[in-house]
């Protein structure tokens, strides 16, 4: 290399290249922090993510608006909660999720990272560590809702946790499929539809029994009734692993996650 | 080591449909320099960058970025070099000093994010989102998240589109003080000026492949001759400054009273008309050298029609 003389002032040799990857979970660390505050930033998903949830928990407890079954004496609390957490998982995982990473992939966001140290792979676990601790919140702030409601939760809390794990699981897939195909206004749309659709046919508020005979073999099959089914069957009822729904949500964990790691575009 | 290009790209091709973005395109460039991918709207330049950035693979063509294949070392390579997209690459809702300290902890030894905010006049907006900074504020903090990781080589696409003079300065500023700190740039551009100013080595580029390189002096040195100006008094013989000019100089009155000496223009020729004018008992009131400049080579090369 030729000498140089700089001439730019008192800082010379401060740009000198040190280039380095940070360590691995450091990168994994901030940027889920990242993810997470710009999460909790935004309005609208708080809006999706804890008001509605909350609302409606609030709302179809103390107010008779839809019939629901006396199944074992339960009060309509105890048929609400586990609904309404699997609404909290479908907000966050599900359509929060895509809503973000749709106007991240439009706005080159995905691009640049693309560019950094920060692996895809390490990314994605980023993505879903912000899922997390965005479902922890949740769940701490509807469970304290529904046990000032009356709630009396019953069932293994570990059963609990493998169904919310794989409710995770499948609704990420779905998502970051819809993300990484659309366009981010249709996905903007979609996720919300999706979202107002299995709210009200996937057995969280409206009991299955209450939909047409027909329909009721569809709706079954869809990846939320089977999360609110399966938590319903363990926190309301105390029963041993529902393994119907769990091999369910498996299915669509599987099916979801590997569309999507198959067809999602970065650009 | 040091003698080999830091990027070495050899007749890259692609092809998007119908349009071919790349026909043959070769860039080479050395450690430590700034060169300055020069191009009208849609010339390749953009589609050069990216694949040297690992974002695209060429249909054909080799490609080497620090020794490294971009797609296939893109582990390796990424934390070695840093990147300036055209346009966006911000969380929209991320504030500017959040997103440049998040960008600084993806690195190992990354600089000093206030000093870096401050050289670049971003101080007064650290904690405004991306998507209310400036157009100029945005450019500035991507070029910014650029440089953080301290990387050996920058790939800046059009780093200075929609800033203001003051802060153009600042970026050229930035950019002589990574050169001489030993960092390599590429970067595109539609400013001649800067180009001028800038590089060390300019690549025209144009229909998908480098139509010229050099730097900026060959470039305009290359090519049709200079000329050099003068007025004096209207209707001087100009045969005697023929006789005196070198071979394959030439001389005119283009108007009454101002005077065109085509040739090499050197200070041996400016020297030559200065002394006629003397012997003559003329006294130029005005004398001027033309050279060409970047921009007329760039016409010149590319032709004057308007891109898409």
């Amino acid at each position: 290399m030729t000498s140089r003389t700089t001439t730019e002032g008192p800082a010379a040799g401060t740009f000198a290249p040190r280039p380095g990857a940070a360590p691995m979970a450091r990168m994994i660390a901030a940027q889920t922090a990242l993810e997470t505050r710009l999460l909790l930033r935004n309005g609208e998903q708080l809006l999706l993510t804890m008001v509605i949830p909350a609302l409606l928990l609030v709302l179809f407890a103390t107010v008779d608006i839809v019939d629901l079954p006396a199944t074992g004496g339960g009060r309509a609390v105890d048929f609400l909660a586990p609904g309404v957490l699997a609404l909290a998982v479908l907000s966050t995982a599900f359509t929060g999720q895509a809503i973000a990473t749709g106007f991240e992939r439009r706005y080159g966001v995905l691009k640049r990272l693309g560019a950094s140290p920060l692996p895809r792979r390490a990314l994605m676990a980023a993505k879903t560590g912000a899922v997390l601790v965005t479902e922890i919140l949740q769940i701490a702030l509807l469970t304290a809702v529904a046990l000032g409601l009356g709630w009396s939760p019953r069932g293994n809390p570990l059963t609990v946790l493998l169904l919310l794990a794989l409710g995770t699981a499948a609704f990420s897939g779905l998502g970051l499929l819809m993300a990484g195909t659309l366009r981010a206004e249709a996905t903007l749309a979609a996720a919300n539809l999706v979202f107002l659709l299995l709210l009200v046919g996937g057995g969280v508020v409206v009991p299955l029994e209450r939909f047409p005979e027909a329909a009721q073999p569809v709706l079954a099959l869809l990846p939320i009734t089977a999360l609110s089914d399966g938590l319903r069957a363990v926190l309301a009822h105390g029963s041993a692993v529902p393994w119907g729904d769990v091999g369910l949500l498996a299915g669509w964990a599987v099916l979801g996650l590997g569309a999507a790691a198959r067809f999602f575009r970065w650009e | 080591m040091r003698n080999e290009p830091v990027v070495q790209a050899r007749n890259l091709v692609k092809r998007y449909g119908t349009t071919t973005a790349l026909d043959g395109l070769g860039l080479s460039v050395a450690a430590g320099t700034v060169t300055a991918v020069l191009g009208p709207n849609g010339a390749g330049k953009t589609t050069a960058v990216e694949i040297c950035e690992g974002y695209r693979r060429p249909d054909a063509g080799t490609v080497r970025v620090l020794g490294l294949d971009p797609v296939a070392d893109a582990a390796a390579l990424r934390p070695r070099i840093g990147v300036m997209l055209q346009s966006g690459g911000v969380y929209p809702t991320a504030r500017a000093g959040e997103m440049l300290r998040h960008t600084a902890r993806l690195h190992a030894h990354p600089l000093d994010t206030a000093m870096l905010t401050e050289r670049l006049g971003l101080g007064g907006c650290g904690r405004t989102p991306y998507r209310r900074l400036s157009g100029g504020q945005q450019q500035r903090l991507a070029l910014a998240m650029a440089v953080v990781g301290r990387p050996e080589l920058v790939f800046l696409d059009e780093p200075t589109a929609g800033l203001d003079p003051q802060a153009r300065h600042a970026t050229w500023d930035l950019l002589r003080e990574l050169r001489a700190d030993g960092v390599t740039a590429v970067l595109t551009t539609h400013f001649m000026d800067e180009a001028e100013q800038l590089a060390d080595e300019v690549v025209i580029v144009d229909g998908g492949r480098a139509v010229a390189q050099g730097s900026p002096e060959e470039l305009c040195r290359g090519g049709a001759e200079d000329t050099l100006r003068f007025t004096g008094r209207p209707g001087l013989d100009l045969t005697t400054l023929l006789t005196a000019l070198p071979d394959g100089s030439a001389a005119a009155e283009t108007a009454p009273g101002s005077y065109r000496v085509a040739g090499q223009v050197d200070p041996q020729l400016l020297a030559t008309v200065a002394s006629w004018c003397a012997q003559h008992g003329v006294l130029p009131d005005r004398i001027a050298v033309e050279r060409r400049t970047l921009e007329d080579v760039f016409l010149e090369l590319t032709g004057k029609e308007l891109r898409s």
